[in-house]
């Protein structure tokens, strides 16, 4: 099986929603009530168990010439945000079930029949994506839309996204597609566009990858994201040194015995 | 910003507003954001509108008392087995027995946190080194089992009876301490390895401290209980006094990522927690060797410490969650054409 990805060009996105729309009506996933966030047009906020993609409203200072649909007056950038099915995935390394898999086309899958709500992955998740649903009692978390990559169909937000600002494809494709177009973009004098995908990180590269405007930290896409598997070692060690203290220092202090 | 634009909603901004209209003819001023209060914007150096980027760990009151009772029962079973190898029987007997009530304890604690306590067996389906949290679950499965029959054999056990029994009791004990020294040190390694950055940070400090703390739990257990072998004074001296130095190490540092170690509620309980489980008990112990009172409120202190430190790391946790700031490196300047 081909190693599938999404390529998420910010610079074609229009906000319009209908990813998230389309991820949770195919995915039946539930509602988040409807509460006023006060940033720009975004009332989802984060990605969380019930919201697997997440259309990002980044305003910023105005750029003359070049100001995005605010003209001179603000920059207005649209990104829609998922789960990045890490190349080495922190909250598949973490789980203790084997409730998280990784399938036949690269992407992290958590199977719900199996996962008993431990919440070690919340905690292990270097963005921040997966969470738990308090009523349900599991984690939940982007599917890559598993089912129907199976039956040989387009991820739902991708099928239902109408200006191709969320692409779907074989990944290596897809890394060609998007180098193509920031080239394209900066040779066009858009000098702030970059690619974000962390490939020189310990989670290896993502195969949710974006195309953005300006700085990631402005989308809450960490510079340096880690899997905390790189701290095992370091932990361990301490944790074999502390035990041989304790075990010996436990006998030692019975053998210069004493009593009151 | 214009002369009217600086107060706060009081009568005096709405009569400074009203002056400034009559005077000028018209009023400027910067507004608030309709959120209803100041908003940081989208930026690099506040993130995406300072929202934070992980979600708050989501382990409730269990974890943190299963962390204290897991920590004392694990080494309670040491105690069990180094005891009884220098003919402290009676001392050895207790012990085992609270590292087999600690155990099924633990079990009971760990279950009920899950978001699907029904599907704990789950955690059995497979063996992950990678996951500290199957590591626990096994070592907790091993643990509490060694640590029953131990027990178990223990009670049953009568002077110079069945020495079938007894092997089986004295092999389980064995096994119980050493896997029990494991109990009282990975769940360190559970809070250390993750992306939690105050817990991150801490990867190396963590197990030592909750090894320490969990020392000087299982000694204080035991000597009120009515123990009074040197040698849990010793070992609850010594464990005060590396609580004392882990507390010393964490409030020097400036590491920003500490900060909830040192403000607002899980500041509070770390501080409350260090002083009863650090410098208290070992002053206590140091000054007072001699009296039994100052050796028991030692012991209550050195425990009531080591179960608030507990709830202050989980509670430090949730408080590092919410900041964004080191994850998203914010204190970075701003780089705009990269890529």
């Amino acid at each position: 099986m081909t190693v599938t990805g999404f390529f998420t060009d910010s610079t074609l996105c229009i906000g319009c929603k209908a990813c998230e729309v389309a991820c949770k009506e195919w995915n039946e996933v539930p509602g988040d009530g409807f509460s006023f966030s006060g940033m720009s047009y975004d009332n989802t906020v984060t990605l969380s168990a019930s919201t697997w993609r997440h259309v990002k409203f980044v305003e910023g200072e105005p750029i003359i010439g070049t100001g995005g649909n605010g003209g001179a007056e603000m920059t207005w950038e649209f990104s829609s945000d998922v789960c990045k099915h890490c190349g080495v995935a922190g909250c598949l390394e973490a789980c203790p079930t084997g409730a998280i898999i990784r399938t036949e086309f690269g992407g992290v899958f958590i199977q719900p029949d199996i996962c008993n709500g431990c919440g070690y992955c919340v905690v292990a998740c270097p963005f921040g994506v997966v969470s738990k649903r308090e009523d349900d009692g599991r984690v939940f978390k982007c599917t890559f839309c598993y089912d129907r990559q199976i039956a040989g169909l387009v991820p739902a937000c991708a099928k239902a996204c109408p200006t191709e600002s969320i692409r779907f494809g074989e990944l290596d494709t897809l890394l060609e597609i998007a180098d193509a177009r920031i080239e394209h973009l900066l040779s066009s004098g858009m000098t702030d566009a970059t690619l974000y995908n962390p490939t020189d990180s310990s989670v290896g590269g993502i195969h949710a990858f974006f195309l953005l405007r300006g700085d990631p930290r402005s989308y809450n896409l960490p510079p340096d994201p880690q899997v905390p598997t790189t701290l095992l070692a370091a932990g361990w060690k301490s944790a074999a040194a502390t035990a041989g203290v304790i075990l010996a220092g436990s006998l030692l202090a019975f053998v210069l015995g004493g009593s009151e | 910003m214009s002369e009217a634009g600086s107060g706060r909603a009081s009568e005096t901004r709405l009569e400074a507003l009203k002056e400034q209209a009559l005077r000028s003819g018209a009023v400027t001023a910067e507004g608030i954001r309709a959120s209803g209060g100041p908003l940081p914007p989208a930026s690099p150096t506040t993130g995406y509108y300072g929202t934070p980027l992980f979600h708050e760990p989501t382990w409730t009151w269990e974890i943190p008392l299963y962390f204290f009772v897991g920590g004392a029962a694990g080494v309670s079973a040491i105690i069990g087995v180094t005891a009884n190898i220098n003919g402290l029987n009676d001392l050895s007997h207790d012990a085992r027995l609270i590292a087999a009530a600690g155990s099924v304890l633990s079990g009971v604690l760990l279950v009920s946190d899950l978001g699907r306590p029904g599907r704990f067996l789950n955690m059995l389906r497979v063996i992950k080194l990678q996951s500290p949290m199957s590591v626990g679950a096994w070592t907790l499965l091993t643990f509490s089992t060694a640590a029953g029959v131990a027990g178990a054999a223990s009670l049953i056990d009568q002077p110079g009876g069945n020495p079938p029994l007894r092997l089986l009791g004295d092999c389980s004990a064995i096994l119980s301490a050493l896997t029990g020294a494991v109990m009282a040190t990975y769940t360190g390694v559970l809070v250390g390895a993750t992306v939690i950055p105050v817990w991150a940070t801490n990867v190396r400090t963590l197990p030592a401290h909750f090894g320490a703390s969990s020392v000087a739990s299982a000694a204080s257990l035991l000597e009120i209980c009515g123990h009074r072998q040197r040698g849990l004074g010793r070992l609850a001296t010594l464990a005060a006094a590396a609580e004392t130095a882990a507390a010393v190490h964490l409030h020097v540092r400036t590491d920003r990522s500490l900060e909830p170690l040192k403000r607002g509620l899980s500041g509070a309980l770390t501080t409350t927690g260090a002083l009863l489980s650090g410098p208290i008990p070992l002053a206590l112990r140091l000054l007072g060797s001699r009296s039994v009172r100052s050796r028991q409120l030692a012991a209550v202190s050195s425990i009531a410490g080591s179960l608030l430190t507990r709830y202050a790391w989980v509670s430090a946790g949730k408080a590092s969650s919410r900041d964004s700031s080191i994850p998203l490196r914010l204190d970075r300047p701003a780089s705009t054409s990269e890529g």
